[in-house]
């Protein structure tokens, strides 16, 4: 087996570079130059990532829908973002004529920017945190309330009215399912007792008989997941919950009139947005930077968070060639109706989890109880609904 | 007084009274959104994290979107005729003149009573969460059936009544 | 200025009669109710001035003051914009100057 200090100077790599960077400077500089650099790297390395998930999302999606994706610009077609960013970046920018200039500019650079400020917070691997803030949860969701205000932006000041629609649809449907979302973060707060991310990612780090102690392997985690998974897909306006940007209802909802190089960067807003929470639902649930089970803990921990990062990117790409769309009614019936309920219930069983003591009982009861409600529920939201004999009709 | 609390004071000040004299009302809302994040700035200055992402997460993530949908359903994007500001507005504004020549006389003459430093409070929000369901826990419980009212009220307020739509 | 505690009262106060001013002087409903939001965003950032000012700080009071005017000012903006959207949907207005109905 390789010898610990190696695998422990792997694992710290990212740290040992920058330590040996700015060790030639003065110890006042150190703390300053070492945020500014780290900073550097988290703006080179996601926006790198988003560019491979475009290509891993049109190739992924052209598979499903039983076609080949873009293959090509080179090897496969992976250097296709290298020909979209050429293409974005040298399009004409178009700016409506009766459009309100300072705030149709200003929409993307906002929510860009406060994407990016919820990078601050993740512990991306073991000591690689940006921000070790004691109210770290609160800022990232904090940093996730100010994207809604671009968005709205962005569709007021096209002066169209399918923008406005887009716009106010995503809103509402954001909104919604941002209750969902700090609701089932509360209960993994709840049980580790600190809003402290690190401190969560430490408390999931312990593994019993080889296997991790990760709150998705606990019956409220899972169903506190779940919701969580849901509510992320619909805060970041993925299918199946895409109708305010649905391109075959809504032209392009919000970001209809733009061109060239600010659709580019709601494009990368949008998909930093679905890194940041899946980066933030593996700190929560998946356990972050640690590994499934004890014997490979010698892999570095980026590797475990990088990787389960984009798991969640594939499961989302993978939802995305599968489910069809929700209509905007159907979408928040759903989420006043079924998950926001769900997750307050699913609030009261980790609370008894918490109280109930260690042992098989409170497995059994949280089950018994996240089951029943879950299956009761379905029934009664399909209560009314009556569904007519298909009918099928071939063309002849 | 250093430098980050003049140019937060510039920003939120710019932004209050933006808010109350454009004439355009979503640029005025927007504009008093920039006057609640100059306020969480301040907080966080303050060493008040939790007050400053609170008021963030709260003041920018609801009380600014409400503001705005309400423009939008009471259609306050057309400038109205008869100009912005109230026939009466001799009135209000040496009643605001007045009431800040009171304040402000009132911190200037006590500024000496007031305390010049003190250190930085190592509060965490572990304390915070203790105190809220500890000394505080009354007020967290009418505040829960506040919000509680208030969320149903806003509903049958503002709800559409069928009967008379038909 | 003696005391750091000085610039930010008056920045508050400075806040609180914009506010004011503002609630009193626009014609539009919705402006008002934003005035009536930096007057207590002015009131919120005076208590936690005093909170970190303050010989005991672990006492959290001004702290949980702030925490529950900010919650207690998003329900009242709530309601506050329901009864102008109400309002708007009977009389077609929000123009506050054409309210006048129980004048006289």
């Amino acid at each position: 087996m390789v010898s610990s200090s190696v695998v422990e100077n792997l694992d710290q790599i990212f740290i040992i570079v920058r330590d040996w960077l700015t060790h030639f400077l003065p110890a006042a500089w150190r703390p300053a130059v070492d945020v500014v650099l780290s900073v550097v790297v988290i703006v080179c390395v996601f926006p790198g990532l988003f560019a491979l998930t475009t290509v891993f999302e049109r190739k992924g999606l052209g598979r499903i829908q039983n076609r080949l994706g873009p293959n090509r610009t080179g090897p496969f077609g992976f250097f296709q973002p290298i020909a979209d960013g050429i293409k974005s970046l040298t399009k004409e920018d178009i700016v409506p004529a009766s459009a309100d200039g300072v705030l149709h500019f200003l929409a993307p650079v906002i929510l860009v920017v406060a994407v990016f400020m919820g990078f601050a917070v993740l512990p991306m691997g073991r000591n690689m945190v940006l921000v070790d803030m004691d109210a770290g949860l609160l800022f990232f969701f904090a940093m996730g309330a100010s994207t809604e205000l671009s968005v709205f932006m962005a569709g007021w000041s096209s002066r169209n009215k399918y923008s406005l629609l887009g716009a106010m649809r995503a809103i509402a449907q954001m909104i919604s399912y941002e209750v969902v979302l700090l609701l089932s973060s509360v209960s993994v707060v709840m049980i580790t007792g600190s809003l402290r991310l690190t401190k969560i990612v430490e408390a999931q780090n312990q593994y019993s008989y080889g296997l991790p102690h990760w709150y998705i392997f606990t019956p409220w985690g899972l169903a506190a997941f779940i919701m969580y998974a849901i509510a992320a897909t619909a805060e970041t306006n993925r299918s199946p919950f895409d109708l305010p940007e649905g391109e075959s209802e809504l032209v392009a909802g919000y970001h209809t009139e733009y061109s060239g190089f600010k659709f580019a960067l709601f494009f990368l807003g949008e998909y930093l947005a679905m890194f940041s929470i899946s980066g933030l639902g593996t700190t929560l649930f998946l356990g972050g930077w640690s590994s499934p089970l004890a014997a490979l803990s010698f892999v570095p921990s980026w590797i475990w968070f990088f990787g389960k990062v984009m798991m969640s990117i594939f499961v989302f790409i993978w939802m995305r060639g599968t489910l069809p769309r929700l209509r905007q009614d159907q979408l928040m019936n759903f989420a006043w109706k079924f998950v926001l309920p769900f997750t307050l219930l699913d609030l009261l069983v980790t609370a008894m989890w918490r109280f109930m003591g260690e042992g098989w009982l409170r497995w059994v009861v949280s089950t018994a109880i996240l089951a029943g409600a879950y299956v009761l529920m379905g029934r009664l939201s399909m209560h009314r609904q009556h569904f007519a004999p298909r009918k099928y009709r071939y063309a002849d | 007084m250093g430098l980050m609390f003049y140019l937060i004071a510039a920003l939120t000040l710019a932004g209050a009274l933006a808010a109350m004299t454009l004439k355009h009302l979503v640029h005025a809302a927007l504009a008093v959104t920039v006057a609640f994040a100059g306020l969480a700035l301040f907080f966080l200055n303050l060493d008040a994290q939790f007050a400053g992402f609170a008021q963030i997460l709260v003041y920018i993530g609801a009380v600014a979107i409400l503001v705005v949908f309400a423009i939008l359903l009471t259609r306050g994007s057309e400038l109205p005729k008869d100009g912005v500001f109230s026939r009466t507005w001799f009135v209000g504004l040496p009643i605001a003149a007045g009431i800040f020549a009171v304040l402000g006389w009132a911190v200037i003459v006590s500024s000496k009573a007031l305390p010049s430093d003190a250190p930085t409070p190592a509060v965490n929000v572990h304390d915070i969460g203790v105190a809220l369901v500890g000394r505080y826990v009354l007020p967290l419980e009418i505040l829960a059936l506040l919000l509680t009212a208030a969320t149903i009220g806003a509903v049958m307020v503002a709800l559409h009544e069928k009967e008379r739509a038909r | 200025m003696g005391s750091p505690l000085t610039g930010y009262l008056i920045v508050a106060a400075l806040l609180f009669s914009i506010g004011l001013a503002g609630a009193l002087v626009r014609r539009n409903a919705i402006l008002v109710l934003i005035g009536i939001e930096l007057m207590l965003n002015a009131a919120n950032l005076n208590f936690i001035a005093f909170w970190r000012y303050s010989p005991h700080p672990e006492a959290l009071t001004g702290m949980m003051f702030a925490i529950f005017s900010i919650a207690v000012a998003a329900a009242e903006a709530a309601v506050g914009l329901g009864l102008v959207i109400a309002i708007h949907r009977h009389t077609g207005t929000t123009d506050l100057d054409k309210m006048n109905r129980m004048k006289g």
